[in-house]
This record gives C-alpha cells, structure tokens and sequence, in this order.
C-alpha cells in the first residue's frame, strides 16, 4: 500500500475484494482497465510476431521452391500433434477461468491450470526431443549443426533459420506462459480468487490463447508450405 | 465513469461449458482438414485452404475462449487495429520486394495482379 | 474518514504535505509507485542522456571546423556520429516529453489519482535505464560506428564495435517504450473523471494518447528488427545476406516501419504541449479543438505508411517509391492543420511572453521550417539530389531540436512550478530562450545550404569550399550549449530558492492547476467533476472583440 495515500470517499465506504487497487475508483474499472491492458499487450506481441512472419512472407514469395524444399525437412506428425496438444490446452485453460468465475474449488481450478501446464510442457517436450535434437543430429540448425550438400541448400538454411527463429520466440513465450501459470498456481492455492475476483486468471488466459494461435498460424506456414502430396 | 459492458454484476459472461467443447472438437477438426487437406494436389490453393481454416480457428479462439463474443467495441477495435496494422506491414514491405523486377509500372487496376500472384 | 486521511485533506495547500516531501529517502523514490516521482526520475535520467548525447554532437562539431577534421580519426568520428544519433533518439528525445511529462501530468489532466497501472509504470523506468545502462557501456568500451540505424551488411558482418550491447540495450528500452504507452492508452480510456468526455480533455492528453498508440504498434517492430539483427550477428546465417537469398532491404523496411513512426513519437507530444502554451499565453480557447485532436491521430496512423521515403535511393522499386512519395505528402496535412490553428488561436489573443510562450512561438516557425524542408525529401527527383546530405540533417533537427526540445523546454517551464512550487527567474529563463533560438539557427540553417551545395553527412573530412558554413555551423552550437546549460542552473537553483508558486501562477485552465503547487501524493482530495469545455477562458476584453472566432463567452 502507498503510504498517506487515503482512500477517495466512494471507495472508503464499499467493501472491496482482495486485489483492488487503490488508483481506481470502482472493482468494474480496475477489471476493464486489466482486460484493456492485456489487449493492448497482445496487439503489441501481433506487431513483434508480425515482423518475423512479414520476413517470412517475402522470403517464402521470393524463393518458393527452396521454402517448399525446407518445409520437407519437418515432421508433419509432430507438427499436428503439438496443434492438438495446443488447442487442448487452450480448453483446459478456459475451463479453469470458467471454474473460478462459476466459484468452484480451488482444488478445481488448480486441477485445470495443472492440466494446462501439463499439456504446454508436453508441447515443448515433442518439439525439444523429436524436433530439435533431431534436426540438431541431422545438421539442419544453422549456426549450430549446420551441414552443406544434399538436399541442404542455402535456400533450404534460410528457410530452416525462420523455423527456428519462429518456433523458438514462440517457444520462449510458452515458457513465459508455464511460468505465468504456476504464479497462478500458487495464487489459487492461497485462496486469491473467487467469483468476484480472478483477473489474473482472466487475462492469463487471453495470454495462453493467444500463444495457441501463433501456433495455429505457425503449423500450416512451416509445415504445409507448397502441399504434401507427390510431386510437391 | 467508465461504461459498464456486462449487465450481469461483476463479474463478466459466463460460457457454457458445451460451447467450449463444441468450440475444442470444431478447433481439432479444423487441425485434421488443414493436414488432410496438404496431402491432396490443389497447386496454388493449398495456401489458400491452409491459412482459411487457420483464420477460421483464430476466430473461434477468440470469440469464444478469448470471449472476445461478449466483449465492449473497444476491445474489438484494439484487435482489428492490431491485424490492420500487420496488414501495413506486409504489403507495403511486399509492394517494394515483389516489385523490383517490374521494369515499367503497370497502369490501372492492373497493379496489383502480378504483385497478388506473386503472393501464392 | 480516518485520522491519516483527515491531516492530509485539512493540511493548508503551500506547507502541507506534497508528494516531494511525502516520505524521505532514496528508498522511497526508487519503490516509488507515484506516477509523479517516476515522472522526475524520467527527468533526471534522460537529462543525463541529454548531456552525454549533446558531447557526442559538441565534439563533432568541433572535429568539422576543418576541412580534414580537427579531432578525429575517420573511425572514431564514425562511432561519435552513431552515439549521438543513438543516444539521442532512442534515450532522450523518445522518452523526453511522454515519459516525464505525460507521466506527470496524463493523471492529473484526466482527473484521476494515478496511471492505470502504477506498478508498470516504475517497471517502465527500471527497464529504461537497464537499456541506457548497456547502451552507456558500450559506448564507453568502444561505441559503435554504424550510425543510429544499424544498417546491414555493415552492422552484422563488417562492423567490429559493440553492435549487439547497444542493440540489446535499445531492445531493452524499447520495451520501457511499449509499457509506458500501453499505460498511458489504458489510463486516457479507463480513468477520465466524471464528466471528462474525449471532446473535453486537453490536446496534450489527444497527443499523448497519439504517440501511445505509435508506441504500442510500432516499437515491438523494432524489437524483432534488432532481435534479426543480433542473431544475423551471432550466427552469420545470412538472413539479410543476398548471397544467399537475404536482402539487405528488408532490414531497412522492418526498421523504417518503427523509426518513421518514431519521428512523430517525437514531435507529437510537443505539439500538444505547444496547443497548451499558445492557449494559456493567449488567454484564448484553441481556435479548432475537433481539427487538431482529430490532427493527432491522423499523425498517428498516416505515420505508418510513409517509410520508404527513407530508402527512396537504396534500391528500393519504382512502384514502392511512387507510393510512399504521395502518402508522405499526405502526411504534411495534419501538420500543416495544427499550425494554422494554433496561428489563428492567436490571432486577437491576449498575449503575454513568458518564457513558455517564447518557446512555443519559435517552436512553431522552426518546426514549420522544418516541415517545408521535408516536402523536398518526400518528392522523389529531389530527393535523389538531397538524401545523405545536410539537407536531410537540417531538416530534422529543425524538427527534433527546433520543435521537439523547444516544446519540451517549453513544458518543462511552464508546468515546472506544478512540479517543484517554486517559480524560476523568468529574466533568465527569456534569456536562454532567444540564446537557444539564435544559436539553433546559427548551428543549423548553414547544413541546409551545405546540403544543397552536396556535402553529404557521416562523412569526417569534406570539401575546403565547405569551411565557412561549416564553421558557422560550429559556432552556433557552442552558443545553443550554453543555451541549454544555463535553464540547467536556474532550474535547480529555483527548487531551492525561487519564491513559492501557487496553485496556478499562470492563471491556466486545465484540472492540474485546480491543485496545490505540488500536488499532493493523491492528487485530488476529491476525484472532480467536470462540467466545461477545456480551454474555457474567461476573457476579459471579449466585449472588444464580439465576433472574433474562439473567443471564450463569459
């Protein structure tokens, strides 16, 4: 609390949840303005992905056959998986949000956040031992393995230096993400949130999705690039 | 003061939980086609198809798990504000690095056709 | 109401309690949440920029008063451009007016008791001189030489200075950037008092709300630009590399997309510091206000796509140089809206010329000097002639230091007895004003006639024909660094010593001059309610003048 900073009239005479903050006047403004806040972040972070995905864009357009070639390289199956894994977590996400605003347990919504984390860890994990270490293993990290001839062509190391520039920023978000979570986590657990009060969870949550639909967009630019079928 | 959206007190809508499963197996089905899809010969309308049902999903995250369907036009408006300004970004990054072979600038309408099949 | 809040509220205005003397110690500003003690730690540390990035420029000047430079090697004049460019931009003028006045005022104008999110708002600080910290070492170990727009293939595989420290620590301000804006959007949205509509608030708080937005959309473009550029570094894999398949151009796209914008991050907010000033020391409402907060935003978004007048001669295609010619005139409307009003808010005003007054009066000739210069920047034929001379560094520094720093000098007088209660000497406030003046024309209307003559700029030796403006040029800037000294010394000393200001010295409308000088921590006693229009000033002569346009009716 800010010291000699005394309550306006309003607020001084309204019972107030656990979290609100004395710069606003009413509980309905402070959730507007975090939900606001969040929006705004996230329109931020659509300009700081759109960067990478305008480069992208020129590159593929410009050099289409070697992206084409590049996308080859990746897994389909491990890509799909991780859009499901995804898009699952995003559900438990919203369900756990949905059990505090509906005044479930605590045990519940820790139930839902845990799944979560569970499932974003399990995305980081196909990607980190059945993508990355074998592209490692394969020579197909540039900068770090990186091995010329064969179907490695610079072409093919442009396209391979966006996928892991892309899908490691996404990565590192993710990150972000499983420790925002487990923040959450242990604010639950201390009895933070009720029906009246679960920001926090709200706009964690717009977060996570958000991070859901990079992904979204990611899995069909890198890894669908040209088709799939024979002959492309 | 500031506008209260949701008549419903304090504490926003609350959806269904059946709406955010129908919304998970439409997400899931959506995965399936766009992988479905890669692996039939359409030529240039793989990308089209792919980032349609991309942009189809994207909308369902965020009208009903991001409840983007029950939110105020301001939060709308951020949201377009944010594609719109992508948007500038792509295409006039692209109109300079699609364009640098055109030795004379096309007239009319016609500005656009290379630069949009160059695209797919 | 409880005892604490009880003293606070009975406390008589000039010795109670203010959010100066609320609590003492290094502690209590350094945890502060106030949006005012940020605002003065802002002040202070971007003043520190100032000086280092206003070295840079005093040794350069010093090195051009010979033909074959008088100080440096080719290298080392290299790296004192790049500093002072670096420096300049992104740690001083970026930040100068939004985060030391917006964050001191934004709150008050609106009627509110703090930022939306007070917390943020110290973060925004301590990631900004974490940026400039990393920037100030790299300086000191070496600096950079790219010039202040990092251009590749020079900065990622040629250049052998400290190209990534200074990039991380620009990455890492930018992020102070964003979070200030996106504060300052959410506060101007969410925490207008009762009765404060968008139609009444102050066009500072329409430009602030401007820039916020440039802010928010651009910066984290520039973010990934140097992320790209950095990795290109580390790794060599050739991502603007056109050996294999990379362009160089697209850096340059990526990075004009954020630095375009960030030009009207820069004069935005002296625009609206400047429609404050001509109105309170013309005793007149805004002639216009819809024209000129609309003018705001039009910056604002017309901003983002005029940047390839940048790369007009780099390579860029025909077609792209054909649009982004005839949207960067476009660009001069708005501009041109705010200067026509603010001339006709002045028009059979009650003037006065304070120092404020003085600054925002040359702001407007110099600016529109400035803004003219860049119609011949934006045409593609003359630009061709123009672009990598002095003409282009005439042009904006007219701009950035001829607009910007004289509207934030300007603002920095004028709210400057909100901020401390105390008045500076105005005989010498005036004084550095007209040196200020004298010496920035000195300094800088010689470079528009050498850039039109083709001496071009970043270059440490020039033609000898060149010598006299050159020399002029250099004088110029001693005089305008003792200009800028001088309002250093008596502002400091006036916290101190100058007599005590009350609640409104000026006689001012706007809510910030409605509570005592300094305000105290929780701004208003009461959030206010607001019934009138902003600008609402009660002109005495009015019967003078029944029928001229704006006049307040009393």
């Amino acid at each position: 609390m800010l010291r000699g900073w005394p309550v306006s009239e309003m607020a001084a005479h309204s019972a107030h949840p656990p979290g609100f903050a004395h710069q606003f006047e009413t509980v309905e403004q402070q959730r507007e303005a975090g939900t606001l806040g969040m929006w705004v972040f996230l329109v931020t972070e659509i300009l700081f992905f759109g960067g990478m995905f305008t480069s992208y864009i020129i590159y593929r357009s410009l050099h289409l056959q070697s992206f084409i070639q590049g996308s080859h390289e990746l897994i389909v199956r491990f890509g799909a998986t991780n859009t499901a894994v995804l898009i699952f977590s995003s559900l438990t996400m919203a369900l756990a949000i949905r059990s505090a605003q509906t005044g479930k347990s605590k045990g519940q919504i820790i139930f839902w956040l845990i799944l979560t984390m569970i499932l974003g860890a399990t995305f980081i994990g196909v990607k980190l031992r059945f993508e990355w270490y074998r592209d490692y293993v394969e020579g197909l990290i540039p900068g770090v393995s990186w091995l010329d001839g064969g179907t490695h062509t610079p072409g093919v190391k442009m396209f391979m230096c966006f996928y892991f520039f892309m899908t490691g920023l996404h990565a590192l978000h993710m990150v972000v993400g499983l420790g925002i979570l487990t923040v959450l986590v242990i604010m639950t657990a201390r009895n933070k949130f009720s029906s009246q009060y679960y920001s926090p969870l709200e706009i964690s949550g717009l977060y996570w999705h958000f991070v859901d639909i990079v992904w979204i967009f990611l899995f069909p630019l890198l890894y669908l690039i040209g088709g799939r079928y024979p002959g492309s | 003061m500031s506008e209260h959206s949701e008549h419903a007190g304090h504490i926003g809508h609350v959806v269904p939980i059946t709406t955010y499963v129908m919304v998970f197996f439409a997400l899931m089905i959506g995965t399936a086609l766009t992988t479905w899809v890669a692996y039939i010969d359409l030529g240039r309308w793989n990308t089209v198809v792919a980032l349609a049902i991309a942009v189809v999903k994207m909308t369902l995250v965020i009208l009903f798990f991001m409840h983007v369907k029950y939110a105020t036009g301001l939060t709308r408006i951020v949201i377009l504000a944010g594609f719109f300004w992508l948007g500038i970004m792509v295409t006039l990054s692209c109109s300079d690095e699609l364009t640098r072979h055109w030795e004379i600038v096309p007239q009319g309408w016609q500005m656009i056709v290379p630069f949009v099949s160059r695209l797919l | 109401m409880s005892a604490a809040t009880a003293d606070l509220h009975d406390a008589p205005a000039e010795s109670g309690v203010n959010y100066l003397n609320a609590d003492y110690g290094i502690r209590s500003w350094l945890l502060t949440f106030d949006h005012k003690r940020i605002g003065l730690l802002y002040l202070a540390s971007i003043t520190v920029m100032f000086l280092v990035g206003g070295i840079a420029a005093v040794l350069m000047r010093i090195h051009l008063v010979e033909p074959q430079g008088a100080l440096f090697e080719p290298e080392t004049y290299n790296k004192m451009f790049s500093t002072h460019g670096i420096i300049m931009v992104f740690f001083f003028l970026v930040p100068s007016i939004p985060a030391t006045l917006g964050n001191f005022l934004i709150p008050l104008m609106i009627g509110a008791r703090d930022v939306a999110f007070p917390k943020l708002n110290l973060m925004s600080w301590y990631i900004f001189i974490t940026g400039a910290a990393l920037a100030l070492l790299a300086t000191l170990s070496g600096g950079v030489d790219t010039g202040w727009t990092f251009y590749p293939p020079y900065s990622s595989h040629y250049s052998a200075t400290n190209v990534t420290i200074v990039a991380l620590g620009v990455f890492i301000a930018g992020f102070s950037s964003i979070l200030t804006g996106l504060n300052f959007i959410v506060t101007i949205h969410k925490m207008r008092a009762p009765g404060m509509t968008w139609f009444r608030l102050p066009l500072f708080i329409w430009a602030m709300y401007a820039t916020s937005l440039i802010f928010v959309l651009g910066t984290p473009v520039i973010a990934i630009t140097l992320f790209l550029l950095g990795l290109e570094r580390i790794l060599h894999v050739g991502i603007f590399d056109p050996a294999v398949g990379g362009d160089p151009l697209l850096f340059q796209h990526l990075f004009w997309f954020y630095s375009h914008p960030a030009v009207y991050i820069m004069i935005l907010p002296g625009m609206g510091v400047v429609s404050e000033l001509i109105t309170a020391f013309s005793r007149k409402k805004i002639f216009g206000y819809s024209f000129v907060a609309f003018s705001s935003l039009s910056i604002a978004v017309i901003s983002f796509i005029v940047w390839g007048h940048h790369m007009f001669v780099t390579g860029q295609s025909i077609y792209a140089g054909l649009v982004f010619s005839v949207l960067s005139f476009l660009v001069a409307i708005p501009s041109a809206v705010k200067v026509f009003n603010w001339t006709a808010t002045l028009y059979r005003g009650s003037i006065s010329y304070e120092a404020p007054m003085l600054y925002a009066l040359g702001f407007i000739g110099l600016f529109t000097i400035g803004g003219l210069t860049g119609l011949f920047l934006a045409s593609l034929a003359t630009d061709v002639h123009l672009n990598g001379t002095y003409f282009i560094v005439a042009h904006f520094h007219y701009i950035m230091v001829g607009g910007a720093v004289m509207a934030y000098l300007g603002g920095l007088h004028y709210w400057w007895p909100k901020i401390s209660g105390r008045m500076y000497p105005d005989l010498w406030a005036r004084i550095s004003a007209a040196i200020i003046f004298l010496g920035f024309n000195l300094t800088f209307f010689p470079q528009f006639m050498l850039g039109y003559l083709g001496m071009p700029r970043r270059y440490a030796v020039y033609p000898a024909e060149f010598q006299v403006l050159n020399v002029l040029s250099s004088a110029g800037a001693s005089i305008l660094g003792i200009g800028y000294v001088i309002p250093l010394i008596y502002l400091i000393w006036s916290m101190r010593y100058g007599p005590v200001a009350g609640p409104n010295p000026w006689k001012a409308t706007g809510l910030e001059w409605t509570i005592p000088s300094p305000p105290p921590t929780e701004n208003f006693a009461e959030i206010p309610v607001v019934t009138e229009d902003a600008y609402n000033y009660p002109v005495a002569e009015a019967h003078k003048y029944p029928d001229a346009p704006g006049v307040a009716r009393v």
